[in-house]
């Protein structure tokens, strides 16, 4: 039998990661290895963008297959302000935020009035429209891309051109959007979206208008992905249609589905997960997707509950060996 | 105006409506009867393909290679129903998802391991390599052999799907699948049937499509999207409504490419509609798509009795 493991147990866990992720710049200075601080960035920008997925798939029940279209706003925001020389870093968060508001208001207003496979097939088609959108305008470098050549000026304050500063200020953000989605889902606000996914109907009948919680849902997700989206500009200081294919949109479900899905803390150590298998299966072979296609299958078909099960099974295991 | 570009045009946009037919065929039998969604799908285009241009080298006609690889990817699809698209029916559409957006990751990786890099082209038999003069207008052979195609499987589908045992079954399914099994249907053959069929249609609009395109890794990547706003147009379950909304979607993809620069530059100048052309038209089957969906949610010909 399995015992029941409270969840500050847990918690406790997942903030130990975080305060291990504080440290990862100190342990990559000292021993100079700047290559490993990169990746730790990678993880924790697209950790955020997980998060945002996990609020609307993990606690909304809205499977959009369509998410890297918002970070890829957010990516563009940086790349289109600097291509027209404006370097403020607060134009550019701005205008990310904005455009990824803007999507989401406009495309959920569509996606958000279908259920079910009609819903996910049109987040993808959407995303898959700004794809092709992008991939069109010549003006900012079509299928190429851009390259930025400077980073979001935030003044002296804030020097992102410095790869530990930029790996803190992703870090801040993560954990800023991990405490809003953990108040988000506290609040009365929150406690509808899960019931929304619990039983639409009864929702209805009990005088929410779902239609409009939903589309806030989708609305706040979105701009949270918007802003990974600016730091993934920045990070990589290039730009390109590329950031929106859906398949990346699958690899934040993924990690979503990895770390255990509707789990606050999941889409951190889901894309820690994800990312550092993808970094040591690349290096062994260059078949590396089909190794993790096949674990992508094996974690549906037999690995319920991801890394937080995991978790979940050992910590119960270890409480019920002491009893 | 040009009538040669234009009716040039227009058969290109029917060719493919065609093949997006072959496509969203399949995958709208599949939604509509397992409830299941297959981002797979566009794999099983990339294996006719590729399938059907090592069967030409090997035999070296081109109508034994596609009979041939037709049978091959069936049983490929029969196999995937059979071994892991069974067992997650039950599960949520999340579950669906993942499992098939890993398939896809299995697919192209064992493309690339079998075939290479590179890609596969197919060299046309000379007989269909040539062009034809009809009613004065000149036209690449193959291309009106990809429509014949096209509208023969179309026609046969429609045979089978209203004339045949089979296809009462397969649209019993769509509108009510728990009647049909509580009839006695043996629903996990009709299922793998089904999938398998879905498969080799689309493995067929793929062996069509590689000599003018090539054999390539994640050719199905783009194209089943497309195939996927179809069968939302059409409405899920509906052959009918995948026929009629591939060939619209065809056309306006199509003619959406070659014409809305003209059309906008009769509005605005002429730098304006060269830049925002391309844009536009690259998005005009999507906002298609929103607007039918915002008058009729369960798109155009929803299967009666389906309450999905």
């Amino acid at each position: 039998m399995r015992t029941w493991v409270p969840r500050e147990t847990t918690t406790r866990f997942y903030l130990t990661v975080m305060l291990l992720l504080c440290l990862v710049p100190v342990a990559t200075t000292w021993s100079g290895q700047g290559f490993y601080l990169d990746l730790a960035t990678r993880i924790l920008i697209l950790a955020i963008a997980a998060v945002s997925l996990n609020l609307i798939l993990g606690y909304g029940g809205m499977i959009s297959l369509g998410h890297a279209a918002f970070v890829g706003i957010g990516a563009y925001s940086v790349g289109i302000f600097s291509y027209y020389e404006i370097h403020n870093g607060l134009v550019h968060l701005g205008g990310a935020v904005a455009g990824s508001v803007l999507f989401a208001l406009v495309t959920g207003m569509v996606c958000l009035r279908t259920r079910g496979v009609y819903f996910i097939m049109i987040t993808l088609a959407f995303a898959q429209m700004l794809y092709f959108v992008f991939v069109s305008l010549e003006e900012y470098g079509a299928d190429d891309g851009l390259l930025i050549y400077q980073r979001s000026d935030f003044g002296a304050l804030l020097d992102i051109e410095n790869a530990v500063v930029l790996y803190y200020t992703a870090l801040a953000v993560l954990a800023g959007c991990i405490g809003l989605v953990h108040r988000i889902v506290n609040a009365r606000f929150g406690r509808v979206i899960v019931g929304i996914r619990h039983n639409e109907q009864r929702m209805r009948a009990l005088g929410y208008d779902t239609y409009r919680y939903k589309l806030t849902c989708y609305v706040i997700s979105g701009a949270m992905a918007g802003v990974s989206g600016f730091l993934l500009g920045n990070f990589t200081n290039f730009i390109s249609p590329e950031m929106m294919d859906w398949t990346h949109s699958g690899e934040l479900i993924f990690m979503i589905v990895l770390g255990g899905t509707g789990v606050l803390f999941a889409p951190v150590t889901g894309a820690l997960a994800f990312l550092l298998l993808e970094e040591s299966l690349s290096s062994i072979t260059v078949y590396w997707h089909l190794i993790f296609g096949l674990i992508l299958i094996a974690v549906v078909l037999f690995g319920r509950g991801g890394l937080h099960g995991i978790l979940l099974r050992l910590l119960s295991r270890g409480k019920s060996g002491r009893c | 105006m040009d009538w040669h570009l234009l009716i040039a045009q227009l058969l290109n946009g029917l060719q493919l409506g065609l093949l997006l037919f072959l496509l969203a065929s399949g995958l709208t039998l599949i939604f509509g009867i397992m409830d299941f969604i297959n981002l797979s799908h566009g794999s099983f285009y990339m294996l006719g393909a590729f399938v059907c241009a090592t069967l030409v080298e090997v035999t070296g006609s081109f109508l034994a290679a596609v009979v041939m690889a037709v049978i091959v990817v069936f049983l490929a699809g029969a196999l995937v129903e059979r071994f892991i698209a069974r067992r997650i029916y039950r599960h949520d559409h999340l579950d669906h998802v993942l499992v098939t957006f890993g398939l896809i990751l299995v697919f192209d990786t064992l493309a690339h391991l079998v075939w290479g890099s590179a890609g596969a082209a197919i060299a046309l038999p000379g007989m269909l390599n040539g062009r034809v003069e009809v009613a004065g207008f000149v036209m690449p052979t193959y291309r009106i052999v990809i429509i014949f195609a096209g509208l023969a499987v179309a026609a046969g589908l429609s045979l089978l799907v209203t004339r045949s045992r089979l296809g009462m079954l397969i649209r019993a399914g769509a509108s009510d699948r728990g009647m049909v099994t509580a009839l006695g249907v043996n629903i996990d053959r009709l299922y793998l049937v089904v999938f398998a069929i879905g498969a080799a249609m689309a493995g067929l609009a793929g062996m069509l499509i590689a000599p003018i395109t090539e054999a390539s890794i994640g050719m199905g990547n783009e194209i089943i999207i497309v195939a996927f706003v179809v069968v939302i147009v059409g409405g899920i379950g509906s052959i009918r409504g995948a026929f009629y909304s591939a060939i619209l979607i065809g056309f306006i993809d199509t003619l959406g490419r070659s014409y809305l620069d003209d059309l906008l530059g009769l509005f605005l100048s002429n730098q304006a509609s060269e830049t925002a052309a391309p844009a536009l038209s690259a998005m005009m089957i999507y906002i298609l798509m929103a607007g039918i969906l915002a008058f009729r949610p369960r798109g155009l010909f929803p299967p009666a009795g389906a309450n999905r």
